[in-house]
C-alpha cells in the first residue's frame, strides 16, 4: 500500500501543478504515472479514486455537487475496471496457450521428420513450409526392402492444429503398415479406410504416393486428388503433367486406387508439390502451373535441393515473404 | 473478400446462389447455412456461377454437405461452376462422385 499512498501524493502534486502552470510537462508526468499504475495492476476507479482524494486536498471547499458528480463516475467506471481485469487473465491465458502450441509444434516436427535418402541412383531435393506454426503439409520417405523408395506427400485440409493432429494419425497409420506391401495402390486404399473411420465430415486428405524403383528405375505411382505433379522429360527438354485421378482420402469408404507406372530416363525428373505451390497468389493474381515449371526450368542446371530451394526463394518473394498456405516441394531426378 | 448467400426455398428444392469466395473465413458461415437444408429440403441447389475462388477448407463444406445428404436421402446439385473452381473438384476427383452440372461456365 505504501507505493500507492506515494503515488497518492506523487498525483496530487502533478495535478495541481498542471492546474495552476497548464504544463505539458505535467501531462508527460500523467502520462508516465498511468503507465506505472498498469504495471501496478491498478484498476482506472482507483485512479478516479486518487483523483478525487486528491481535489479534495487541494480544494478542501470543493462544491458538494462536484464530489457527488465525482462519485457518479466512480460508479461508471468501474465496469472498466472488471473488463481491464479480464483482459489481463485473458493475455495470461494467451501467453500460455501460445507456449503451448509452440510445444506441440516441436513435438510435431520430431514425429513427422523425416531424412532425405541419400542413393547413388537418385538426386533428391525437398523442402517443407508451414504458413502458421504447426505444418498440415506432410512428405516422407521410406525405404523398403527390394531396393525401393517409397515417397508420401499429403496435404490436410483444414489448417492448423486440428489439420496437424490429423497429419501425426496419417503417419503413424503408415508405419503400422507391413514393409512388404509397398504398392501404392494397396497404401492409399488402407489410409482411405482409416480417415474415413477417423476424421470430422469436413476434413479430408489428399495424398500423392510414388515408389521409385533403384533396380529397374520404374516410378510406380497413385493419387488421392492430390495436385498432380509433373514429369521432366530430359531428351525433350518438356514438362508433363502427371495425372492420376483418384478421390481425397475420407470421403468413400469403398474407393479403390488405380496405380500408374512410368520409365524414367537418366536425367527425367519427378516434381511432386502440394497446392501452396500452385495456389499461392500475388495480390489478386493467382500463380498460374506454367510459372512454376517455368522457375524449374530456370535453375535446372543446379542439384535438386538446390532448385527446390530457390522456387521456394522465388514465390515468397512474389508473396512478399508472407506464405498464405504451406508450401512442399520434392524434386527427384535420376542420376545414373 | 466477402460471400453473399441467398437462399429461395420452393416445393422442397431450396436454390442457393452464392457469390464470392468460398474460403477459410467464409467456409463456416456456408456451412451453417448448407448442412440445415440438406435436412429439411429434398434438393439442395447451389448456384456457383459467382463464385471465383475456392480453396480446400470450401470443398470440405460441400463434402460434408454431401455425406449430410446421403444420412437424409436428399439431393445435393452443383451447377453453373467456373473454370477455376472446377478444376479443384476436378483434381480430388469430387466429379466423379457429385452430381456436378457439366454446362461449365466458360467452357473447359
Amino acid at each position: 500500500m505504501s507505493t500507492l499512498k506515494l503515488d497518492l501524493e506523487n498525483y496530487k502534486e502533478l495535478l495541481q501543478e498542471y492546474i495552476t502552470t497548464k504544463d505539458e510537462q505535467a501531462l508527460y508526468q500523467a502520462e508516465q504515472f498511468s503507465k506505472h499504475s498498469m504495471q501496478q495492476n491498478i484498476s482506472p476507479e482507483e485512479i478516479i479514486n486518487v483523483h478525487i482524494q486528491s481535489l479534495q486536498e487541494i480544494y478542501p471547499d470543493m462544491p458538494e455537487y462536484i464530489q457527488t458528480s465525482m462519485n457518479f463516475l466512480l460508479e461508471t467506471m468501474i465496469s472498466y475496471g472488471l473488463a481491464y481485469q479480464e483482459y489481463q487473465t485473458l493475455r495470461e491465458k494467451q501467453l500460455e496457450l501460445k507456449s503451448e502450441i509452440s510445444v506441440a509444434a516441436n513435438m510435431q516436427k520430431t514425429l513427422l521428420s523425416t531424412v532425405k535418402p541419400d542413393i547413388d541412383e537418385l538426386d533428391v531435393g525437398a523442402l517443407s513450409v508451414p504458413a502458421k506454426q504447426m505444418n498440415g503439409d506432410y512428405h516422407h520417405f521410406v525405404h523398403d526392402n527390394k531396393g525401393g523408395l517409397g515417397i508420401a506427400v499429403a496435404d490436410v485440409i483444414g489448417k492448423g492444429v486440428p489439420a496437424a493432429l490429423c497429419m501425426s494419425m496419417i503417419k503413424y497409420s503408415m508405419d503400422s503398415f507391413s514393409e512388404m506391401q509397398t504398392d501404392p495402390s494397396v497404401i492409399l486404399g488402407s489410409l482411405n479406410r482409416v480417415v474415413e473411420r477417423n476424421v470430422d465430415a469436413s476434413m479430408f486428405i489428399t495424398m500423392f504416393y510414388g515408389l521409385y524403383n533403384n533396380n529397374n528405375h520404374t516410378f510406380t505411382y497413385a493419387s488421392a486428388g492430390h495436385e498432380p505433379g509433373f514429369y521432366y522429360h530430359k531428351d525433350k527438354d518438356e514438362f508433363e503433367e502427371i495425372d492420376a485421378p483418384g478421390l481425397v482420402l475420407g470421403v468413400s469408404p469403398e474407393i479403390t486406387y488405380t496405380q500408374y507406372e512410368k520409365q524414367v530416363e537418366k536425367g527425367d525428373m519427378i516434381v511432386l508439390l502440394t497446392d501452396g505451390v500452385t495456389e499461392c497468389r500475388t495480390g489478386d493474381r493467382f500463380i498460374e502451373q506454367e510459372e512454376v515449371l517455368h522457375v524449374i526450368k530456370q535453375y535446372s542446371h543446379l542439384p535438386a535441393q538446390g532448385i527446390v530451394d530457390q522456387v521456394y526463394k522465388h514465390f515468397e518473394r512474389l508473396q512478399d515473404f508472407h506464405l498464405r498456405d504451406d508450401f512442399t516441394l520434392i524434386i527427384l531426378r535420376r542420376n545414373v | 473478400m466477402n460471400l453473399s448467400i441467398d437462399v429461395t426455398k420452393n416445393d422442397g428444392v431450396a436454390n442457393v446462389m452464392l457469390g464470392g469466395e468460398v474460403d477459410a473465413f467464409t467456409a463456416p458461415q456456408l456451412k451453417e447455412t448448407l448442412l440445415p437444408l440438406t435436412k429439411e429440403q429434398d434438393v439442395v441447389e447451389v448456384n456457383l456461377q459467382d463464385v471465383n475462388y475456392m480453396d480446400s477448407t470450401g470443398l470440405g463444406v460441400f463434402i460434408s454437405a454431401l455425406k449430410a445428404t446421403k444420412e437424409h436421402d436428399s439431393t445435393l446439385r452443383l451447377i453453373h461452376m467456373q473454370d477455376r473452381v472446377y478444376r479443384l473438384f476436378k483434381i480430388t476427383g469430387l466429379t466423379e462422385i457429385m452430381n456436378i452440372d457439366s454446362t461449365v461456365q466458360g467452357g473447359m
